[in-house]
């Protein structure tokens, strides 16, 4: 059913849901929403699980017309959308009309947000996934554009939901990444792992779904290049001119470069909405405490159910 | 050798010399593994000497991971790994300067004549090492010394769609318009990622280029 008319899609729209699975070996990325917090809350406010696919919208600026009475919810950066010029808040459910204007400003804090319907965006699903790489130039698969009809399962009333303040993110703080040290770790220098651990880096312009390349004091002597490997998500690149780039859901699946660890996947969704210029600095941790991080992240969305007032949940 | 990587993924290292009996092992450990269906492996990435498994650590941590990889792994030194007898593609090229602006340069810089490069680069079998960088991109190897050549100190900005090229002992075939910092040394009109089958290569495979006439590349639907 259609469901929204693109007006104007603001720099980068993308379908995403938890991306491609299994194809890397074809050279395919695995693409998917960059920032799974917001992306899962987004979701979770229609009981849509984490397959379903939603608008990933980077900075704002979106505009769209109602085809038809729906319920949406946009969570993320946006902190405000606009109903035929009138405020809500994020991170709740909004009722449209046929014929309302939705616009979604440009984002003060934060770089992407989510925009859910009931049962998820229905795009065209290429390899059991409807994620969109737009490098990959994958015929029918690209970006959103203005005109483009967003399609969803028949529209049905939706409860009226709020996600919970203490889950909201504002964006707004410096980044801590922790980092899981990788094999390659003990062939950094000791002054460069001091650098890389010390420093407070600036996420520089060259940030998208591919990767940031940080900006701050150059180590001085990376390792040189190894032979070409997989590259795991959050990997962090260090190549000769000793400025780190954490690869991120759109990177390409070999490289070469030397890596010191891996950014755990929970500060990956923190990383992606910085914004050029913003702060980030590095810390350990290990890779225990991170998959307990992971599981407990991903059961609570697994488990928790909404109260009947639509304004908290319990973990069932 | 199988090392924790990040919260969902290990790598195995399965030797250190690249050659095309280790890649039959690296294809032969991933049919195997995907053989086996294990509700908990997400994705395989195999290169040249490792094979990197991503897993779902709600199904399994690293500990369990490494145990199936390790029980694998010794099932594959029980029994000689003869490999895929992986396809042979042939490829064809159309090798000039209008579509290999490095081909001159190459060819002055090695003291060889443009049809000396092209015949050395077409005249050997290759072995498809690793498939990576963008969809169905290839990396070939080994390319003949005498026509060895470091990537470009500045790369292009676009390299069009079926460029044949050459880094080190490496060469490939550009599925799709890119930047990209490999020398040029001509245009093939094969379909190298396509949405019904997906990378035309596979590890394992081999693949030998055929010089074709400007006519030929242009009547296969070739591009200038």
């Amino acid at each position: 059913m259609n469901l929204l008319r693109v007006i104007t899609p603001g720099p980068l729209t993308t379908v995403q849901d938890s991306g491609r699975k299994g194809y890397q070996k074809h050279g395919l990325a695995q693409g998917g929403a960059a920032d799974r917090h917001a992306f899962l809350w987004a979701n979770k406010l229609f009981d849509n699980g984490p397959d379903q696919a939603c608008l990933e919208l980077a900075f704002g600026g979106f505009e769209a017309e109602a085809l038809c009475e729906l319920t949406i919810a946009v969570t993320g950066a946006a902190q405000e959308i606009l109903v035929n010029g009138t405020r809500h808040p994020g991170w709740r459910t909004v009722q449209l009309k046929t014929g309302d204007r939705l616009k979604i400003p440009g984002f003060r804090y934060g770089r992407i947000s989510y925009l859910a319907i009931s049962g998820g965006v229905l795009s065209e699903s290429f390899l059991g996934s409807r994620s969109i790489v737009v490098r990959e130039q994958i015929e029918g698969l690209g970006a959103v554009a203005a005109g483009d009809v967003i399609k969803g399962a028949q529209a049905t009333a939706a409860p009226t939901r709020t996600v919970p303040e203490q889950f909201r993110r504002y964006y707004q703080s410096p980044v801590l990444c922790r980092v899981i040290p990788g094999y390659q770790y003990k062939d950094f220098s000791s002054a460069d792992l001091n650098g890389l651990f010390r420093q407070k880096y600036r996420v520089s312009q060259r940030s998208d779904r591919m990767g940031f390349q940080l900006a701050g004091a150059p180590l001085t002597s990376p390792p040189p290049g190894i032979t070409s490997e997989g590259i795991a998500m959050g990997a962090i690149q260090v190549p000769g001119d000793g400025n780190p780039i954490v690869l991120l859901n759109d990177r390409q699946t070999i490289g070469g470069y030397p890596k010191v660890g891996v950014v755990c996947s929970q500060d990956c969704n923190r990383l992606i909405q910085a914004l050029p210029g913003n702060e980030v600095r590095f810390t350990l941790t290990n890779v225990e405490t991170a998959q307990a991080e992971w599981q407990v992240f991903e059961r609570f969305f697994q488990m928790s159910r909404w109260c009947a007032s639509g304004d908290r949940l319990s973990w069932a | 050798m199988i090392e924790c990587v990040s919260e969902n993924s290990a790598l195995v290292t399965l030797g250190r010399q690249i050659s095309p009996r280790l890649t039959a092992r690296i294809a032969a450990l991933c049919d195997w593994l995907e053989q086996q269906s294990f509700q908990w492996l997400i994705d395989l990435v195999p290169s040249y000497t490792t094979v990197l498994v991503v897993y779902d650590p709600m199904q399994l941590d690293f500990r369990g991971v490494k145990q199936c990889l390790n029980n694998g792994l010794s099932l594959l030194q029980q029994t000689t790994v003869q490999g895929r007898p992986g396809t042979v593609h042939e490829i064809p090229v159309y090798y000039a300067p209008e579509t290999g602006p490095d081909l001159g340069e190459l060819a002055t810089q090695k003291g060889l004549s443009e049809s000396r490069v092209i015949e050395l680069h077409s005249q050997r079998e290759y072995q498809v090492y690793a498939i990576g960088f963008m969809p169905g991109f290839g990396f070939l190897g080994t390319v003949d010394p005498q026509i060895q050549a470091p990537r470009k100190a500045t790369p292009r900005a676009l390299v069009p769609a079926g460029s044949v090229a050459i880094a080190n002992e490496q060469t490939a075939i550009y599925p799709k318009a890119s930047p990209g910092g490999w020398q040029l040394i001509g245009r093939s009109p094969a379909v190298m990622f396509d949405r019904q089958n997906l990378s035309r290569f596979r590890i394992g495979d081999r693949v030998r280029f055929v010089p074709v006439s400007r006519a030929d590349y242009l009547g296969l639907g070739g591009r200038l």
